[in-house]
C-alpha cells in the first residue's frame, strides 16, 4: 500500500453504450482496473473477464462445519461428558438433534459468508477507499483504466469519448484502502507516511 | 433477441412514472436528508413513550417477580408466550419477501423486501423479550446456552423444543441481520457519496464499510444475496415448526397436534404480510413513495393474505375434524366444550371471523386493490392472529385434567399489558428510527430492474407487441 497510480475514468450513464465501451477498450488491449456501478449491472463481470465467486462454496464449506460441530458436540455432550437420563429416552436422540443441527449449519455458513464476503471485496466500518466519481454509486458507470508507461493517455481519453462516455478525466489515485473517515478530505499516500 | 429485453406490457409496472436511475436514487434519499416532518416526531414520541411504560412493567417483574402478571399453576402461559408466537410469526413475512419470492424470481419483492426485512429483526427483537423475561430469574437467562459451566459442566438439554427455540430464534435474528444489513451496504454507500453535511459523511462512511460498487464486490454481493436467500428460506420455516414444536410436542390436549408445524408457518406468513401492509401503506404514503410501493405490491401481497388465511381456516376446521375423528373424550372436550364454547368462547369466534371469514373478501379485485379497505384489514388480520395464539395457549390449558385446578378466567395485569405495549414501543421506535436514518427501499435492487420493468421503459415493448407473429419471426429469426 501507499502506492499511486494513474487512471483514465471514462463515465458512462446507459449500460447499452458501456457494454460495446468495455468490449473496444479491451480488444484494444487496455487494462479496465474495474467498472464501478450504482446497481449490480448483470453480464459486466463476464464482460470484463472475471471469473465466477467461489463465494458460495465458502458457504457450503462453513455449512458443513456447522452441521458437524454440533453434531459432534451434542454427541460428545449427552453420551460422554454428561450422560443425562431424560426419562429413560436414548442418549443419543439422534432425530432429536436435527433441529440444532440445522440451526447450526444455517448460522455458520451465514455468519461465515458474510465475514468471507467482507474480507474479500476488503470492507469494514472506518475503511476508506477512493473514489472515482461520486455518482458512481448514484446514476453513472465508471470505467477506470491503469495507465502504464507505454499508455498515451490522449488516446484513451478519445477512445472513451468516441464510446459514448458522458465525461472522461485522468486521476492519481492510492491502491488498496486505508482507515479514515469520510468527513475528512482523503491525502494520497505520497504526501503522508502512514506506518500500517 | 436484444429486442426483448423489456418486460410484457401486459404485466403491471413495478416502477410507475418517468424515473431515471438518478431520480430514483432522489426519491428514495428524500426523506433520509430531509429533515423529520411533524408526523415522524409524534410517532416517534408515542413510540418511545410506549417503550418507557414498557421498560417500567418489565422493571416492575424483574424486581418483584412473575407474581406482578396474572398467571397462574394451571395458565403458566397467557399474555407472554402468545405475544412472543404473535411477533415471531409477524417476523416470517420479511424473510418469506427477501429470500423466498427472491428465490421464485418475483419482482415486485424489490419494492417492499428493505423495510419488510427491517421489519422482521424488530419482531423478533420483541419477541425474543417475552421468553427471556418470562424466567423470571432473568439475570440467569443465560443458563439456556452451552457452555462450559461450573456446575459439572451440567448442560442444557439437547433434545427439548424449548432449547431448539433458543437456538431458531438466535440464527433466525442473525441470519435475517446480516441479509439486511449486507443489503443495506450499497444503499449506504449512495447517501455517503450524496452527503452535504459532515455528520452524515461520517455515519455513512462508517456504515457504508468503504464501499466502492466495484463489479467484482457486486459478482460477489449478488452471490452472497442468493446464498443467504437459500439459506434463510428453509430457516425460516424451521423456526416457526420449532415454535409449534414448543406445543405440538407436549400431551396437552388442543396441542397435541401434527398440523401444528405447517399451521404455524402459514399464519405466520398471513399475520406477517398483514404486519407488511399496516406498514407499507402509512410508509408509502407518509415517504411519497407510492411509485415504488405501487397498486400491484398490495395487490401481491393481499394475494398471499387470501391464500395464507384460507390455509389457516383449513387447520382450523382439520382440528375440529379430528378432536371429533379421533375418538378422544379430551381432545373432543378441548375442542367442542372449552374453546368453541365456555367461557373463551368469544376469543374463538372473534379468531375464526378475523382470519377465515373477513380475508376472504380479498378475492374480489377492487377491494384488493383499495388502500383503505386493505388497511383496515391488516389490523383486523392482527388482531385474529393475536386471538388464534390465544386460544392455542391458554383454551388448551385453563381447564386441566383435575377440575380443582381449573382456572375460571384469567385477566392479565396492567404490568402484563404494558409489557405487550412496550414491545410495541420497542418495535416502532426501530421501525421510526429505521425509516429517518435508512433507505427504506433498496435503492440499487430497484434500479436493477427499472430498465426491464420500469413504467417508462416497457412503452417500449408496445412496438414490437404491435407486430404481427410473422413479421416478428421472419425479422429476428437470424437476429442472434
Amino acid at each position: 500500500m501507499g502506492q499511486v497510480k494513474k487512471y483514465v475514468v471514462g463515465c458512462f450513464d446507459d449500460e447499452n453504450v458501456l457494454f460495446p465501451a468495455v468490449k473496444k477498450v479491451r480488444a484494444a488491449g487496455y487494462k479496465i482496473q474495474d467498472v464501478y456501478t450504482p446497481m449490480p449491472v448483470h453480464g459486466l463481470d463476464h464482460a470484463l473477464g472475471m471469473r465466477e465467486t467461489s463465494l458460495h462454496t465458502a458457504g457450503f464449506i462453513y455449512g458443513i462445519t456447522g452441521t458437524t460441530t454440533a453434531l459432534t458436540c451434542m454427541s460428545w455432550i449427552f453420551t460422554s461428558d454428561w450422560p443425562l437420563n431424560i426419562g429413560g429416552k436414548p442418549h443419543l436422540p439422534l432425530p432429536a438433534f436435527i433441529p440444532i443441527t440445522f440451526e447450526l449449519t444455517v448460522l455458520f455458513a451465514a455468519v461465515g459468508m458474510v465475514l468471507t464476503f467482507c474480507y474479500l471485496c476488503q470492507l469494514a466500518p472506518f475503511v476508506k477507499k477512493h473514489h472515482f466519481h461520486e455518482r458512481a454509486t448514484d446514476d453513472l458507470m465508471v470505467m477506470v483504466i491503469e495507465c502504464t508507461a507505454k499508455t498515451n493517455e490522449e488516446e484513451v481519453k478519445a477512445m472513451l469519448n468516441s464510446n459514448g462516455a458522458v465525461e472522461v478525466n485522468v486521476q492519481e489515485a492510492p491502491v488498496g484502502w486505508w482507515l479514515g473517515r469520510y468527513d475528512r478530505p482523503s491525502k494520497l499516500f505520497k504526501t503522508r507516511e502512514v506506518a500500517y | 433477441m436484444s429486442l426483448l429485453k423489456y418486460e410484457s406490457t401486459l404485466r403491471e409496472p413495478l416502477v410507475d412514472g418517468e424515473k431515471t436511475y438518478h431520480q430514483v436514487t432522489e426519491d428514495i434519499c428524500r426523506p433520509v436528508e430531509e429533515k423529520a416532518n411533524t408526523g415522524w416526531k409524534i410517532g416517534f414520541t408515542i413510540s418511545v413513550a410506549l417503550l418507557l411504560f414498557g421498560v417500567y412493567s418489565v422493571y416492575r417483574e424483574v424486581t418483584y417477580g412473575i407474581g406482578q402478571w396474572n398467571l397462574n399453576k394451571t395458565i403458566g402461559w397467557g399474555w407472554d408466550i402468545t405475544n412472543f408466537v404473535w411477533w415471531v410469526g409477524i417476523g416470517h413475512a420479511g424473510t418469506l419477501i427477501s429470500a423466498i419470492l427472491l428465490l421464485f424470481r418475483q419482482g415486485w419483492r424489490t419494492g417492499v423486501n428493505r423495510a419488510a426485512e427491517a421489519m422482521t429483526i424488530f419482531a423478533v427483537m420483541c419477541a425474543g423479550q417475552f421468553p427471556i423475561f418470562h424466567m423470571g430469574r432473568v439475570w440467569d437467562a443465560f443458563f439456556v446456552l452451552p457452555y462450559a459451566n461450573s456446575r459439572g459442566p451440567l448442560w442444557v438439554n439437547f433434545a427439548s423444543p424449548l432449547l431448539w427455540d433458543v437456538f431458531a430464534i438466535s440464527t433466525y435474528f442473525t441470519v435475517s441481520l446480516l441479509f439486511w444489513y449486507s443489503g443495506l451496504i450499497p444503499d449506504f454507500a449512495t447517501i455517503r457519496d450524496r452527503a452535504k453535511t459532515k455528520a452524515r459523511k461520517l455515519w455513512y462512511g462508517v456504515v457504508s464499510f468503504g464501499w466502492t460498487g466495484s463489479t467484482k464486490h457486486w459478482q460477489r454481493h449478488e452471490s452472497l444475496s442468493l446464498v443467504l436467500a437459500g439459506l434463510s428460506t428453509p430457516l425460516v420455516l424451521s423456526v416457526h415448526t420449532i415454535v409449534s414444536f414448543d406445543f405440538a410436542t407436549s400431551v396437552v390436549p388442543g396441542w397435541h397436534t401434527t398440523i401444528f408445524p405447517p399451521y404455524f408457518v402459514a399464519g405466520a406468513i398471513f399475520s406477517g404480510f398483514a404486519m407488511v401492509q399496516t406498514l407499507m401503506l402509512v410508509t408509502r404514503k407518509v415517504m411519497k413513495l407510492d411509485d415504488y410501493i405501487t397498486l400491484g405490491h398490495i395487490e401481491a401481497m393481499n394475494k398471499v393474505i387470501v391464500l395464507t388465511g384460507s390455509i389457516v381456516g383449513i387447520a382450523y376446521l382439520t382440528e375440529l375434524f379430528m378432536a371429533w375423528y379421533g375418538g378422544s373424550k379430551f381432545e373432543f372436550d378441548a375442542f367442542y366444550k372449552y374453546r368453541i364454547a365456555g367461557p373463551y368462547g368469544w376469543s374463538y369466534w372473534t379468531m375464526m371471523t378475523c382470519n377465515v371469514i373477513s380475508p376472504q373478501l380479498f378475492w374480489s379485485k377492487k377491494l384488493r386493490r383499495n388502500v383503505a379497505f386493505t388497511f383496515i384489514m391488516s389490523i383486523v388480520v392482527n388482531i385474529g392472529m393475536w386471538f388464534e395464539r390465544f386460544v392455542i395457549i391458554v383454551t388448551s390449558v385453563y381447564r386441566d385434567y383435575i377440575p380443582s385446578s381449573w382456572s375460571v378466567y384469567y385477566r392479565p395485569t396492567i404490568w402484563e399489558v404494558g409489557f405487550y405495549l412496550g414491545t410495541f414501543g420497542l418495535f416502532f421506535t426501530c421501525y421510526f428510527l429505521f425509516s429517518k436514518f435508512a433507505p427504506v427501499i433498496a435503492i440499487a435492487e430497484i434500479k436493477h430492474v427499472l430498465k426491464t420493468s420500469g413504467e417508462s421503459f416497457k412503452e417500449k415493448m408496445d412496438v414490437i407487441e404491435k407486430e404481427s407473429v410473422e413479421h416478428f419471426a421472419h425479422e429476428h429469426a437470424h437476429a442472434h
